[in-house]
């Protein structure tokens, strides 16, 4: 399967599963889990090649110019990641299956999911560091769904924000910091800068770059000082904080850390800034750890501190600490994965997370305090669990690094491991040992095999690495370590290491030390509690607070809410700003030959100038000035016409159609007049404004219509290629369709989204209760006549299947005359519109088979596929072809693939102008409920 | 006939900014309007104007630019939707706060 097939499926489980929720959340869980399971096989259908040593590949050109390439490939350390990410992937939604309340919205979960795991996926996988870059924002994103999820907590939403600003802010700064080693390798292609290791660590900009790609890692692996956004993430349902925070999100971090290694580890400075921030994070994180009461806490703080860990082993530099490093990474996965679960039944079952009501749990859950004693003692560096193996081989490492003195790495280090054991075994005795409660706040008992499953076979895996270590990590410890340090990896990882080596009684001390840590506890934990500290959390919206302040203090002194000041600002800089430049140039008089005015001109020129003043002098009454704004409307349409522009006439007459309607309805439920309300200084200032802002355009219009362009217009290659290079005599559709299709594309989309958004926004006003309020209150006070004439519905109905063979006549003659999707799309909107009117709302509503959106989404769609239809004949988008076909009995006739875009365009066109006026009519149809729910007769 | 155009265009901007800077929703919205009808005359303007000329071909010996007419078209239709959006705002507006002010009170910030 290719990378980037690989890569897109976890984006495509996301549709699918937004699609699949309609069949219940069972539905949706196994398609996200079968679509990670997809790509995981496909990821291992690489792996025999990729631990072989080679690199797989997939290269499509993006934006070559840019450098931005959609550049896959997989090596060693992109295999180790892209496993865990689907491998726990998978067991996370098995897990949320059966973790999350038949109240929660299912679907979103596991649409967010899948988007995250994608975007995780993306990271690793991508061979381009924009792309990389992307991928990464996209995670800063994705996660921000997922740890809000539970929206109407609000520790959910200031924790998603937290870290969405921690998170995201550091990915900014990282992308500074690839561009500038883009710059300096001469490449964003990853295979090209890892080569070139010299180059980078020889230029100045070395240190810039590092430190901002350091930023972007630290904030994201929640290394010390941006390590506390991370608890404050555990708001998140658990099958998130066990994804996120095991094998996923704060792994991301780790991993550029380890893909950058080759170019950038090795120098003094990243030593310093690496190793120490690892070692700060490690002994600082696990010391919180020890004191915090709710598991998830203990667990969040117990994952800044691994991380810590890891991050110090790759800030080593050595080969040696890197292969540590990666094999930590697997095992801190395993064991942290299934404890997260674990901890999650435990409040599942038990209500509660807290350590101080929690204990005696061994008797009552069996299965989950078994699983957890052995996740945790594997956390605890417990021999023959996974985590012993790669603890002892970091007190190892550490033994052996020089900082600042040949002893205080060891020790600190060692100082680190004993709070482990400690946090550890604290978990294990205030949880699950101790004598049985009676007050816990549910009565708790293990669950069904549909959550305990997925830890069980972490907590399977814990063991297995730590039994057989070479028979079942080895290889792809190799592989990944092979990819970080670029040479050939041959790790021997054994439980024993006799009696000479340091680690055994650094281990030793750390688990006597932790035991009698966890023996002292109350006195700790009592001085612990008298100490102050400051709360991160505090601090964090105390600088968004004073950011914010900062914010609205600048906005507030720029605008005072005053629109009409704003505009009059805006224009005078405007105009001032053209008559400069008009003033300080030199010009000489136009010399086009203008064309002659006829009478006929000359009457409709004065009836639109005449509609416009009408209209300035009687706006405040409203229904004529919207009359007015009609009549000048239709005579620009007029003007179309007779300067040959007979399609643009035709779409402006629908238009103003449309927009009268529209207004019309909008004026049922506004005021019918405008008040006086401005003084005579304020109406003559702005009264000068445009007048000044008028004669402005009129002199600018003047002066481009007596010149001829400057260069000549590339319209002569579009009249020259309208019929041969797109199959059609009018020119104007020709360049809708076919030339600048892709315009068209956007703004049929455009268009559709504010439908959309009309639509939304009456959702919002339906279903606000002072709004409906005030609808019924003007349903009352306007009381029309008679609801629908009878001679009108009539009529009306007698016109429907003409106005709509008017319509498909336009369409299909609109690419070689006047016509066209636009144009048929509305004429056909208005064709059910005036229904509304005849018939009323209601009588046509409940005759209305199509839906709107179907009809708008189906137009959108058209028009994609008949752009996307040009790939398969392996040409760009959207390129068009024809041909001309002969079907019995009709005549030769041409078919062209444009024709087929005009149709999305009709479709869009129609069900956007027919959904933005069906929701004002859903307005009128509130207003007129309340009217019939009068009591009848006199009152 | 260019001086009408021209003209026409001024008088419709100046309708509009006028129509604009008034206090109340409704009369912004027709102010839109105008300035939008204005925007549209102008960028057709920029073809430079002819009769009898239309850009289908085979219909005659002149053609008219096309290519202004192509993107004023998709304009036109595009200001609907943005003058149906604004519509609906305005109501929204109105029904929640009361009033149909553009203005924000100082309160209402």
């Amino acid at each position: 399967m290719s990378l980037a097939l690989i890569a897109a499926l976890p984006f495509l489980g996301a549709i699918l599963c937004s699609l699949a929720i309609r069949w219940g959340r069972a539905a949706c869980a196994v398609v996200a889990g079968l679509v990670s399971a997809a790509a995981l096989s496909g990821i291992l259908a690489h792996a025999p090649g990729v631990l072989d040593g080679q690199t797989v590949r997939t290269q499509i050109n993006w934006m070559p110019a840019l450098g931005l390439n959609a550049n896959f490939m997989l090596d060693g350390l992109g295999l180790l990641f892209a496993i865990l990410i689907l491998g726990i992937g998978v067991l996370i939604i098995l897990y949320a299956r059966f973790y999350l309340s038949a109240k929660d919205p299912a679907g979103q979960f596991y649409t967010y999911l899948m988007l995250f795991q994608g975007a995780m996926l993306g990271i690793v996988l991508s061979d381009n560091i924009l792309l990389l870059l992307i991928f990464w924002e996209l995670t800063s994103l994705s996660s921000f769904l997922l740890i809000g999820y539970w929206k109407h907590l609000p520790e959910g939403r200031q924790g998603a924000r937290m870290a969405l600003a921690v998170t995201g802010g550091g990915g900014l700064a990282m992308i500074a910091g690839m561009l500038i080693l883009g710059q300096i390798a001469g490449s964003y292609d990853l295979s090209v800068i890892l080569t070139q290791k010299d180059a980078i660590q020889a230029s100045p900009l070395y240190l810039p770059a590092l430190i901002l790609i350091l930023l972007g890692a630290f904030t994201k692996s929640a290394q010390f000082p941006f390590h506390f956004w991370l608890p404050h993430a555990m708001a998140a349902p658990t099958p998130v904080s066990a994804y996120l925070h095991s094998a996923t999100m704060v792994k991301a971090g780790l991993f550029v850390m380890a893909r950058m290694w080759p170019v950038l580890a090795g120098t003094p400075e990243w030593f310093w800034i690496v190793a120490t921030t690892g070692l700060v994070t490690m002994v600082m994180a696990a010391k919180i750890a020890l004191f915090k009461d709710d598991l998830k806490a203990v667990l969040a703080f117990s994952t800044v501190s691994h991380l810590g860990l890891i991050t110090m082993l790759l800030g080593f530099g050595t080969k040696a600490a890197a292969i540590v490093a990666v094999f930590h990474i697997i095992n801190h996965a395993t064991f942290k994965a299934a404890l997260f679960m674990l901890a999650g039944i435990v409040d599942h079952e038990a209500h509660t997370r807290s350590l101080r009501r929690l204990g005696g749990l061994r008797t009552l859950m069996p299965v989950t305090f078994a699983l957890t004693a052995l996740a945790s003692l594997s956390m605890a560096g417990i021999p023959p669990l996974n985590g012993f193996l790669s603890k002892e081989m970091m007190l190892q490492e550490a033994a052996a690094t020089v900082w600042l003195t040949p002893w205080a790495m060891g020790l600190l280090a060692t100082a680190g491991a004993l709070l482990s054991v400690a946090y550890s075994f604290r978990l294990l005795a205030h949880g699950f040992l101790g004598p049985v409660r009676s007050d816990y706040p549910h009565a708790p008992h293990d669950p069904g095999p549909g959550l305990w499953l997925a830890p069980a076979l972490l907590v399977g895996l814990v063991l297995a690495i730590g039994v057989a270590p070479m028979l079942t990590a080895a290889w792809l410890v190799n592989a990944a370590a092979g990819a970080v340090t670029g040479t050939v990896v041959e790790t021997h990882i054994y439980l024993w290491h006799g009696l000479g080596a340091a680690a055994l009684w650094m281990s030793l001390a750390a688990v006597g030390g932790g035991l009698a840590t966890l023996g002292l506890y109350p006195r700790l934990r009592k001085a612990w509690d008298d100490t102050p500290r400051p709360e991160a959390k505090i601090v964090f919206d105390g600088a968004v607070m004073a950011l914010t302040g900062l914010a609205r203090r600048i906005t507030d002194g720029l605008h005072d809410g005053g629109f009409a000041r704003m505009g009059v600002v805006a224009l005078a800089v405007i105009v001032a700003g053209s008559a400069a430049a008009f003033l300080t140039s030199s010009h000489a008089p136009g010399s086009r030959t203008m064309l002659t005015v006829t009478p006929a001109v000359a009457v409709v020129w004065i009836v639109i100038m005449t509609a416009m003043f009408a209209a300035l002098r009687f706006h405040r009454d409203r229904l004529f000035a919207l009359i007015l704004t009609g009549i000048v409307g239709l005579l620009v349409a007029v003007g179309f016409a007779y300067l040959s522009a007979p399609d643009l006439a035709l779409t402006q007459l629908t238009v103003e159609v449309v927009t009268v309607l529209l207004m019309l309805i909008a004026l049922n439920f506004l005021p019918k007049q405008t008040p006086v309300e401005s003084s005579m200084a304020r109406r003559l200032r702005d009264g000068a404004v445009a007048a000044i802002t008028g004669v402005g355009a009129a002199l600018l219009t003047f002066a481009l219509m007596t010149r001829d362009a400057a260069f000549a217009p590339i319209s002569a290659f579009h009249l020259a290629q309208s019929k041969p290079g797109a199959g059609g005599t009018n020119a104007v559709n020709t360049i809708i369709v076919d030339f600048r299709g892709y315009d068209t594309f956007g703004e049929i989309i455009v268009l559709g989204i504010a439908a959309l958004v009309i639509f939304a926004l009456t959702e919002t006003i339906l279903h606000n209760r002072d709004a409906v309020a005030a609808l019924k209150r003007e349903g009352r006070a306007s009381r029309a006549g008679d609801r629908q004439p009878m001679m009108l519905a009539v009529a009306t109905r007698f016109l429907l299947p003409l106005t709509l063979i008017v319509g498909a006549y336009l369409f299909l003659r609109g690419h070689n005359l006047p016509g066209g999707g636009f144009v048929a799309g509305l004429v056909v909107a208005i064709a059910f519109l005036v229904q509304f009117i005849g018939s009323g709302f209601a009588w046509s509503q409940a005759r209305q088979r199509l839906d709107h959106h179907l009809v708008l989404g189906a137009g959108v769609l058209v028009a994609w596929v008949a752009g996307a239809g040009a790939w398969a004949f392996g040409l760009p988008f959207l390129t068009s072809g024809y041909d001309y076909v002969t079907l019995w009995p009709l005549e030769t006739f041409e078919l062209a693939t444009a024709a087929i875009f005009d149709l999305g365009v009709f479709l869009c066109v129609a069900g956007a102008v027919l959904l933005a006026l069906a929701s004002l009519s859903r307005l009128t149809q509130a207003a007129r409920d309340a009217r019939d729910d009068l009591p009848k007769g006199p009152v | 006939m260019e001086a009408l155009i021209a003209i026409t265009i001024g008088a419709l901007t100046a309708t509009g900014v006028y129509l604009v800077l008034r206090q109340r929703s409704f009369p912004v919205i027709l102010g839109l309007s105008f300035l939008s009808y204005a925007v549209n005359v102008f960028i057709f303007a920029t073809g430079r104007v002819q009769t009898d000329a239309i850009p289908i071909i085979g219909e005659g010996r002149i053609y008219t630019d096309p290519l202004p007419q192509a993107l004023v078209l998709t304009a036109i239709v595009i200001s609907f939707g943005m003058t149906a959006v604004i519509v609906i705002m305005a109501i929204g507006g109105y029904l929640k706060a009361g009033h149909d002010r553009v203005d924000l009170d100082e309160d209402g910030r």
